[in-house]
């Protein structure tokens, strides 16, 4: 053959092993009924204030678990499991973003069989995660108000490829010039299916209407053994 | 900011598939990225010459297409490319109704390689 070129077709998914894990997460917790949510948003715009909030909101209807991934630290899963939740913290060692793989380490250290909803704390970011399947059933993510109503301009993959946004620091509207409107005109053009819900973690507004949107997924997932 | 991952993973499959064809050498690695994606293209290939040290990968040249960001419109149902500059001001052209779903855009994809 010498040294001519030759072509290879290789026509394959470079993230192929990732959603291949991801698919065998969905399936694995479909058959335990338990819902999977990946929670994304930036470092320090309230995903585990909100997880807390959640805490106390399902207490009485869903068997949460969560699994946590900020980096290198153990006081998030602390403060979950000290109010009675099972929680396991990833040790994600500077990763940007979680995969499938690291998240099947914290379902097989969970007994999933055991819970109805299992929450992932993905590591504070908006652009990694938005690439990585982690295996959910459900994407959400949180944007605060101080981020600033222009953050669907700089990351659009983020807010194309989630179900829900939670607008959290409602109670900081007043003291900013974020434009609510342009927001949603923005995050709706992305992405028409996305449901918007205006929370503030701090004082509990809206609170209830994240609750509900949970049963009612939750619900839903439960009774229908083949769905998404 | 995540190369590093997509570029091991992009360097296992190219290996798998010169495997048993008697491969001395891979030359071009051609690749489809959609535009959506924040990877930059000199990076790729930074990671790509470390990781591939060694290997017959190394040396090899990645030639990356991006895939343009096309949106069907939720209105009307044409379908168009937007401008990732443009994003927050969507609006299509045939109707100028705004919003629409994502039909290309995400793509991360190994379409062949020319090898010796």
């Amino acid at each position: 053959m010498g040294d001519a070129i030759r072509l290879i077709e290789v026509k394959e998914e470079i993230l192929s092993d990732n959603i291949k894990q991801a698919d065998e997460v969905r399936e694995r917790l479909r058959k335990t009924k338990t819902m999977l949510v990946n929670l994304m948003s930036s470092p320090g715009s309230g995903k585990t204030s909100l997880i807390l909030r959640t805490v106390e909101g399902l207490r009485d209807s869903v068997r949460l678990g969560v699994i946590e991934a900020d980096i290198d630290s153990t006081v998030d899963a602390e403060k979950v499991a000290a109010r009675g939740i099972p929680a396991i913290q990833l040790r994600t060692g500077g990763f940007c973003h979680l995969d499938a793989t690291m998240v099947t380490q914290g379902i097989d250290a969970m007994a999933v069989e055991q819970l109805d909803l299992l929450i992932v704390e993905n590591v504070g970011n908006l652009v990694c995660p938005a690439e990585f399947d982690t295996g959910a059933h459900k994407n959400v993510m949180i944007l605060s108000i101080p981020e600033g109503d222009d953050k669907p301009l700089k990351y659009p993959l983020m807010f194309s490829i989630c179900d829900l946004l939670l607008v959290n620091k409602i109670d900081y509207l007043s003291l900013s010039d974020f434009d609510m409107a342009a927001l949603k005109k923005r995050v709706l053009a992305l992405n028409p299916q996305i449901t918007i819900l205006e929370v503030s973690c701090k004082t509990g507004a809206g609170i209830e209407k994240w609750i509900d949107w949970l049963n009612k997924e939750v619900d839903t997932f439960g009774r229908d053994e083949g769905g998404v | 900011m995540h190369e590093l991952p997509i570029t091991e993973s992009i360097l296992k499959i190219v290996l798998r598939h010169a495997e048993g064809q008697s491969v001395r050498k891979v030359v071009t690695i051609r690749l489809q990225i959609g535009r959506l994606s924040d990877l930059e293209d000199e990076w790729i290939q930074r990671y790509f010459d470390y990781l591939s040290k060694d290997t017959i990968a190394e040396g090899a040249k990645l030639k990356i297409e991006r895939t343009p960001v096309m949106m069907q419109c939720s209105a009307c149902g044409a379908s168009y490319e937007a401008q990732t500059a443009r994003i927050g001001k969507l609006a299509c052209p045939a109707c100028g109704a705004g919003g629409g779903t994502l039909l290309s855009g995400r793509e991360y994809y190994i379409k062949e390689m020319e090898v010796q």
